[in-house]
């Protein structure tokens, strides 16, 4: 039994005539300690996907299955670091971390709560800032408080949407490597979406393309076989590293390519003619 | 001709550089920001200021003329050319009985002020005097288990400032304990929401005066039995609930429209029910909120007036009243004073909801 598992889930929204299918029979096995890239277009139903695992929404049909039990609430198991930071900006950096642990930790006492409050803003290299508001904090310095919130409440699984999509590539850079730095000190099971190909063959054991919404669904996966820790210019020369990004790229502008064969598909007119109204 | 004409723009050209180079040498000197931030800050003000009372000033004259010379032709018609001409040196002589009753002009403005002043300062005297001078008998009457003597003289022109702003209070304080709480309830329901909206809609618009008139039929009823001064609890009361619905609506709205990351947030940390009311709804609706008790303070302040009025409650609105029923040569002029007083105090009070509303909101971008 995987870790986590998607089984035939399927996500409408709205109802009727009205609704919109925008994903269809996804399929997904993680095992533990796994670091898993989903990429896809913007608009493919990313989020979607992401809220269905963390459990803020549910699925249409199917099931999704978190060590077995299916997943109907949001739970402190699985961390969450949103695409667009979520931090409350009438905290500080300290208080939006001590909120979070507070909640995963009630039992504990103040003292210990500080302690890891402090001990993972130290750890994203954020405690100069730790009495500052979001609003006062560049965008790099906004999503490493939203890490060191997600990883405070000690999750078993971090999942990560698009979570270095705002930012410029050296601040990037930089991130990806935090992260992977945090991810390999206890190897928990991570699942990352992006909409970039190397950050995703940069950070992943496998990379699973999404074909683009409505009815998004999971293409053919892509096993990552380079050595960790990986590194960057390295990569540019690996051969290995060569072939898969080739192939997810040639994949994903195939499916792009699809779409546009789709899109100009031809209408049959009716037969119409304007009335005369000169008899 | 023509010579003479290329002349003179030469001249003027040589002009315009030579003053061209001393306003650059000028620049140098004072630096030109200063200047244009003080000429915008302090200057304008000023002269607008006195561009008013200038108008205000001549305004009042033409009414004054106008009206004199009504009053002239009057006693012409009725009472024949003698009495006209009585009437006409009257006028002229500034003669108490004979004034043409117009707007004020500035100047008359100015001098009621300081007789208002004047007189607040005779009657706080005489307050004083009163309590030295009832001081031993009122600690008798206490010992004895009597009411103490107080002092019963007439209000002066403060004293009525302070009653209005204790009653504006009182409805403030009324309308924040009832709004806050009933928006934050009706924000988080849409079912109720829904449901509470065509009441909100319907007594939204409805003027002061009609509030005062339902309160007046539910206090007078209620406070039957007591013998104590139900004015003050009517125009409170009335204030508050005309003042209130900004708040009610402002804070549904800012409780009903919280960010939907943040509601994620909430989720994602499975903060419960009541911390997630007081951690993340309320306080990133506190903007909304905040603005919401501006506009009301605002209201309540300007529908004070009308129902101190209506109410026979005392204050500034009573005081206008009082002024206008008068009829005295200078009670005109009172009234402009206390029109001033109210615009002021409205202004500051606005202001001072403007730093609050600033000191609380997490986004520091309130404008006025």
């Amino acid at each position: 039994m995987a870790y986590l598992e998607l089984n035939n889930v399927c996500k409408t929204y709205g109802e009727g005539s009205n609704s919109t299918e925008v994903l269809t029979d996804i399929n997904l096995k993680i095992e533990e300690g796994e670091f898993v890239a989903i990429v896809g277009f913007t608009g493919s139903g990313k989020t979607t996907l992401v809220n269905l695992i963390n459990g803020l929404l549910q699925p249409t049909s199917g099931e999704v299955l978190f060590k077995g039990n299916p997943v109907v609430d949001t739970s402190h198991e699985r961390g969450v670091i949103f695409q667009n930071y979520s931090l409350l900006p009438w905290l500080s950096v300290w208080q939006n971390v001590a909120m979070a642990v507070k909640e995963a930790f009630p039992k504990e006492n103040k003292k210990a709560i500080k302690e890891r409050v402090a001990e993972y803003i130290e750890m994203v290299n954020l405690t100069p800032a730790s009495n500052k508001r979001p609003k006062e904090l560049s965008g790099g310095m906004r999503q490493r408080v939203a890490v060191a919130r997600a990883l405070a409440m000690n999750p078993e699984m971090i999942i990560m949407d698009e979570p270095l999509g705002a930012l410029d590539a050296l601040t990037r850079g930089n991130l990806q490597d935090e992260i992977l730095k945090i991810w390999s000190k206890d190897k928990r099971t991570a699942l990352l979406i992006t909409n970039d190909v190397d950050e995703g063959i940069y950070m992943a054991d496998r990379i699973i393309p999404l074909r683009p919404g409505p009815k998004a669904t999971l293409g053919p996966e892509f096993k990552i076989d380079i050595e960790r820790p990986r590194d960057k210019t390295a990569l540019n020369d690996d051969p290995e590293y060569k072939k898969t990004r080739n192939a997810i790229i040639e994949y994903l502008m195939g499916i792009g390519e699809e779409r546009k064969a789709v899109s100009q598909e031809t209408y049959e007119l009716p037969d119409l003619s304007p009335k005369s109204f000169v008899a | 001709m023509k010579q003479s004409i290329t002349a003179t723009k030469v001249n003027d050209i040589k002009w315009m550089g030579v003053v061209k180079s001393l306003l650059s040498k000028l620049k140098v000197k004072t630096p030109k920001l200063e200047f244009k931030s003080v000429f915008k800050k302090i200057i304008v003000p000023i002269i607008s200021i006195l561009l008013f009372i200038g108008v205000w000033h001549m305004g009042a004259k033409a009414l004054y003329n106008i009206e004199a010379d009504y009053k002239i032709q009057k006693a012409l018609t009725d009472q024949g050319q003698e009495a006209a001409d009585a009437m006409e040196a009257c006028i002229l002589s500034g003669d108490i009985s004979c004034q043409p009753n117009t707007l004020p002009s500035p100047g008359q403005v100015w001098e009621s002020f300081n007789t208002l002043i004047a007189d607040h300062k005779k009657i706080s005297a005489d307050k004083l005097e009163f309590k030295e001078k009832t001081a031993a008998i009122n600690e008798k009457r206490v010992a004895e288990g009597k009411d103490p003597i107080t002092y019963t003289g007439r209000p002066s022109f403060v004293d009525q400032i302070f009653t209005s702003l204790e009653t504006v209070f009182a409805g403030f304080l009324l309308a924040l304990v009832i709004a806050v709480p009933i928006g934050i309830i009706i924000g988080l329901s849409e079912t109720l929401r829904n449901s509470f909206n065509w009441l909100i809609q319907v007594f939204k618009p409805v003027s002061p005066v009609v509030w005062l008139l339902l309160v007046f039929m539910i206090v007078k009823t209620m406070t039957k039995d007591s013998n104590q001064d139900s004015a003050f609890i009517i125009s409170f009361i009335s204030v508050g609930l005309c003042s209130m619905w900004a708040t009610l609506v402002n804070t549904a709205m800012g409780v009903s429209s919280v960010d939907k990351d943040y509601i994620n947030v909430a989720k994602v940390l499975k903060l419960g029910p009541f911390q997630k009311v007081f951690k993340v709804i309320l306080p990133s609706s506190l903007p909304l909120i905040f603005t919401g008790l501006r506009i009301t303070l605002s209201v309540a302040w300007m529908v004070l007036i009308a129902i101190e009025l209506l109410a026979q409650s005392p204050g500034l609105g009573s005081f206008v009243w009082e002024e206008f029923q008068n009829g005295a040569n200078d009670s005109n002029s009172k009234i402009i004073v206390a029109m001033f007083i109210i615009g002021i105090i409205g202004f500051l009070l606005d202001r001072i909801m403007l730093m609050v509303q600033n000191m609380v909101s997490f986004n520091k971008n309130a404008t006025a």
